[in-house]
């Protein structure tokens, strides 16, 4: 990665907080923290990573993304909207009647998204499935699915991580958003899923830690998960809740309420200085 | 009918799978370490590079079944009915039924008839479970030649659909050259004023042979096999009403929420008459082979012979 696309990625990411926000603030609630959290994630997937076209969003040789943490449905939209699969100025419709943009994902509605979620642990087996289909077709496309870290404790995750290392699919790739916090407080105090990585090292996956806001540690993890052979790989990423918005950060709170108006504005006016900012550099 | 032929449904569905899967690369078949019950082993012995056992893990299998779906493949996901229909409601609810996912539930063991392994396995409550998820079909074939084509039609379709299968041998009942099978449509297998029975499943055959008895008395019983229970021939339903007055349901599931409450909601609605559910009473079953648990729970001709009957006279 260049210097000048590390910094138009970082520009993108800033864009698709503010769209975070712009989302859940027209929704009046939504799940703004763990959007963010995963928002440079999202930024290096569909700008950099994914093989994708967002004017034949069903194109049958794409690479895959499910979002098993569905309720972070407003990163995924931002993103999708500033890729170019839908309007930008549409993300404020989110949860309203008759909008595209369901409070969880629905791959019937919104251009781009490749399985519908929301129900905790699914999304998982569905991107298994994907992963799988790509071997029974002779296809190469790849498969990547984002799980949250409170998430991994429904018990069906547990069966699709071994189901996608007894089938050694190396053509997919997990990531864990390993933001430490969930609804009733943090997921070491709720029900401690630790240590993720040696849990899904001895499942039988290649295993990669990083820190989930750096780009070229994004960058350089899904190199080696995509050279890895025989086993798919889990990159755990250790991110912070509400990254970007000063207020939200780290916040259980943020999880699932969306900036009211004088909030909206404050976060709007940071991720404003530090957009200015990324594009002075 | 001592010298009828006899196959279980389960059977019909490995064989099924098998001559699908030569016609159509796309077909794959997933189970969750009851290939050797639910019969899909026959298709893995013919194609095993599209047989995949997901171990004992039926959620997983579900969703894993719907992101095949969305590569073009069509999975046919298979196991026992209390754990596709019990065990992974929600994901067939949220990732088959939501999304219409091109995925095919072949649920065996269904229903009391499942015998010695007892209430834990019996699952009596499969339709009305299926039958509340939006687009979703439910298909319960009566006989091998029911159940091989309910295979082929849930192929055809595109969408969920979900056909319960059974673990005991039943008679052949649709061995003639007339037999068309169209998901959705009922078929009359007998004609007759007096009252109809709407049967589905192993019941259907047990229907005929109460028709047959009753016959004897000068009953004139119209026989209706329901082998599509959602989306329910409620021209066919309220024909019956219309004609004959009366209805009697028999299904081998609980009285609650499956074929007798679906018939009683279209008569309710379009042709109210009076309607008498012959099924699981609201009890779990137990232990004791299939055969006779059947007749314990007057899931039988000589029953269903008992109510016609007794509601005649009423």
């Amino acid at each position: 990665m260049t210097q000048e696309e590390k910094k138009n990625l970082a520009v993108t990411a800033c864009k698709v907080r503010m769209g975070v926000i712009e989302a859940t603030h027209g929704a009046k609630s939504g799940h703004p923290g763990g959007s963010l959290s995963a928002a440079d994630l999202f930024t290096y997937l569909y700008f950099k990573q994914l093989r994708i076209d967002p004017k034949n969003p069903r194109w049958d040789d794409r690479d895959r993304f499910v979002l098993s943490k569905g309720h972070t449905a407003p990163g995924l939209y931002s993103a999708l909207a500033l890729r170019g699969f839908f309007p930008t100025a549409d993300l404020p419709t989110l949860r309203h009647i008759g909008s595209y943009l369901q409070g969880h994902p629905n791959m019937n509605m919104t251009p781009g998204v490749d399985m519908s979620t929301g129900s905790l642990g699914q999304g998982i087996s569905t991107a298994a499935g994907m992963a799988l289909a790509a071997r029974v077709r002779g296809k190469d496309y790849h498969t990547y699915a984002l799980l949250g870290d409170g998430e991994i404790q429904e018990g069906q995750v547990w069966e699709a991580f071994m189901f996608s290392a007894h089938y050694k699919l190396d053509n997919l790739t997990i990531f864990i958003d390993n933001n430490n916090l969930q609804i009733d407080g943090q997921v070491c105090d709720v029900m401690s899923p630790y240590p993720i990585d040696e849990k899904l090292a001895a499942f039988g996956f290649h295993i990669i830690n990083i820190d989930g806001h750096d780009l070229d540690a994004i960058a350089a993890a899904i190199d080696e998960a995509l050279a890895t052979k025989g086993k798919p790989t889990a990159i755990i990423m250790k991110t912070v809740k509400g990254k970007g918005v000063s207020f939200m950060e780290n916040k259980a709170g943020w999880h699932g309420k969306a900036p009211n108006d004088e909030e909206y504005e404050t976060a709007m006016q940071e991720l404003r200085a530090q957009l200015a900012e990324l594009e002075a550099k | 009918m001592a010298d009828v032929k006899k196959i279980a449904t389960r059977e019909s569905y490995g064989n099924a799978l098998v001559e699908l899967g030569k016609e159509h690369e796309n077909l794959v078949v997933l189970d969750a370490d009851l290939a050797e019950a639910t019969k899909t082993i026959i298709f893995r012995k013919a194609f095993p590079e599209r047989h995949f056992d997901c171990g004992i893990a039926e959620a997983n299998m579900i969703d894993v079944a719907a992101g095949m779906s969305t590569a073009g493949l069509v999975p046919f996901a298979s196991t026992f009915a209390m754990f596709a229909a019990g065990r992974a409601f929600e994901q067939v609810r949220n990732t088959l039924g939501y999304p219409h996912s091109n995925v095919k539930i072949g649920a065996t063991h269904g229903g009391i008839s499942v015998g010695e392994d007892g209430a834990s396995h019996q699952c009596c409550e499969d339709f009305a479970l299926m039958r509340t998820i939006p687009g979703m079909v439910v298909m319960s074939p009566s006989d091998d030649i029911e159940a091989k084509a309910a295979v082929r039609a849930a192929y055809e379709y595109v969408g969920p659909v979900y056909i319960r299968f059974g673990r005991l041998a039943v008679p052949v009942i649709n061995d003639n050259p007339g037999y068309h099978f169209e998901m959705g449509r009922g078929v009359t297998l007998r004609e007759g004023k007096d009252i109809t029975i709407i049967a589905t499943g192993l019941m259907v055959a047990e229907a005929l042979s109460a028709a047959e008895t009753l016959a004897a008395e000068g009953i004139d019983v119209r026989v209706v096999n329901i082998h599509t229970i959602k989306p329910l021939d409620t021209e066919l339903v309220v024909k019956a009403a219309k004609e004959t007055g009366l209805i009697i349901t028999a299904e081998e599931h609980n009285i609650i929420g499956g074929l007798g409450e679906a018939v009683c909601s279209c008569v309710a609605e379009h042709c109210p008459v009076r309607v008498r559910r012959v099924g699981v009473n609201d009890e779990f079953g137990h232990s004791g082979p299939g055969a006779d648990l059947l007749k314990q729970f007057g899931l039988s001709a000589e029953h269903l012979v008992e109510v016609v009957r007794e509601e005649l006279k009423k």
